[in-house]
């Protein structure tokens, strides 16, 4: 199942280049661009990893591909995305944030049902891919 | 620019599809806005013909490149990477400025910024800090130029655990494979980039223009010295003029010379003498063109002078 998480995620994967116009878009508003990733799809995961510190001070795309290049490189089996930070006043917070890599297949999640005092259900959902250990999920090493 | 509003040179999207044919390279020429460019660099920089003359030529190569773009005759980026060598004080600094506004112009650099660094900036302290340090000034430089001052420093024969080297080989990889997103200039003194380049035969390689910024002649160092004056609002008289003339001759014997660096800090001085001369008879009125003029007295107070007899 195709998690749909922030911006884009009901679109076909962007392209390269769509993502570098849409970094430039973040930089050009003057946004620091933030890579992420993570093997945890649950949509409540607000703890993704960072890879490396965001990027203040650019003033071209080019810079940021350089880098989810690197993180697709060694993380390619996680999820990945791009985050955009403005510090403006008043803002001091996330503007834009989606996913710009995700696993080969996605086994989605399974919705478990709990049942609790008289006929009450309690519903929870919970991820395939975190059955297994952290690190070994998607096929990784 | 006033052609632009008449027709467009080619219809909107007719790039794409058809490849054109025909191109007034005048039009062309004046679109890119890059003659404008040239004459400033000649009215602005005394001197210096063969660099202008290299980068006149870079200009029309980039120019002729951007047209067979567009007729679509395929052709590699040209590599833009460039070494700038010269004495102190030959302008290298101000040129490498210029050349990112021509690099911009002609569409070869996205953004047109200039990053200035020196080894300080590349290199970390400890196992593991240079190439996030590199590598964020590479990420900051993407779509502009990167302009790296002394770059001998990055390498130090004497330490073969410096991690200058560390640097040396994250440049050498972005500078080959991101042709397109940056243009490294490096530049440092003559006989030191020298001995830098031969222990680092990669960097010699990747960079195809190698400029040499040539010593400024006495009659150029006069020049240099008017405009810097008059962007002061100062001037000489006619005899301070002819001091100042003999100044240049007489200091250009003297060790440690560096070029318009070198007139920059002799005028600091005339001008310190000029103010100390004007203060030391208060009892009078002084009209604008008095505070304005440096005479000959400020010039000849020099220590050069004073060290011929």
């Amino acid at each position: 199942m195709r998690i749909t998480q922030g911006c884009f995620s009901f679109l076909p994967d962007l392209t390269d280049e769509q993502i570098s116009r849409q970094v430039q878009y973040c930089l050009g508003k003057g946004w620091a661009v933030n890579i992420e990733f993570t093997d945890d799809p649950h949509p409540r995961n607000s703890f993704w990893e960072m890879w490396g510190l965001p990027m203040f001070d650019l003033r071209d795309a080019a810079g940021v591909l350089m880098e989810l290049n690197e993180c697709r490189k060694v993380y390619g089996d996680r999820y990945i995305r791009m985050s955009a930070f403005d510090s403006s006043h008043g803002w001091e917070s996330q503007r834009l944030s989606f996913i710009v890599n995700r696993p080969k297949d996605e086994p989605g999640f399974r919705l478990e049902r709990q049942e609790v005092d008289g006929r009450n259900i309690r519903y929870t959902t919970r991820s395939y891919a975190v059955d297994r250990p952290e690190g070994s999920r998607y096929g990784g090493k | 620019m006033n052609s632009e509003t008449t027709s467009p040179a080619i219809p909107p999207g007719a790039n794409e599809t058809l490849p054109i044919e025909r191109v007034d390279l005048r039009r062309e020429f004046n679109e890119v806005g890059i003659g404008e460019v040239l004459d400033q660099l000649d009215r602005e920089l005394i001197g210096l013909k063969p660099v202008k003359m290299r980068i006149r030529e870079i200009a029309s190569l980039l120019l002729i490149e951007r047209i067979r773009k567009r007729m679509n005759l395929t052709s590699e980026v040209p590599t833009l990477h460039m070494s700038f060598t010269g004495n102190p004080g030959t302008g290298k600094t101000t040129v490498a400025l210029r050349i990112a506004s021509i690099l911009h112009k002609l569409g070869f650099v996205r953004r047109g910024q200039l990053v200035s660094v020196t080894r300080d900036e590349l290199v970390g302290q400890y196992i593991g800090h240079t190439a996030p340090k590199t590598k964020e000034i590479l990420k900051k430089a993407m779509g502009g130029v990167l302009f790296i001052d002394e770059a001998y420093y990055l390498h130090r024969p004497d330490n073969e655990r410096d991690y200058g080297q560390e640097a040396i080989e994250i440049l050498l990889q972005v500078m080959e494979s991101q042709r397109e997103d940056l243009v490294v200039i490096l530049a440092g003194y003559g006989d030191r980039m020298d001995k830098f380049f031969a222990s680092n035969p990669g960097f010699r390689s990747r960079i195809a223009h190698h400029i040499d910024f040539p010593d400024y002649s006495d009659h150029e160092l006069l020049e240099i010295a008017e405009i810097m004056l008059r962007d002061l609002n100062y001037k000489f008289s006619a005899a301070a003029r002819e001091a100042f003339v003999r100044y240049i001759v007489l200091r250009k014997k003297q060790p440690l010379f560096s070029n318009a660096r070198s007139i920059r800090n002799a005028l600091d001085r005339i001008r310190l003498r000029q103010a100390n001369r004007l203060v030391s008879d208060l009892d009078r009125v002084l009209v604008a063109d008095e505070v304005m003029s440096l005479e000959a007295s400020d010039v000849l107070a020099s220590r050069v002078f004073s060290n011929q007899f």
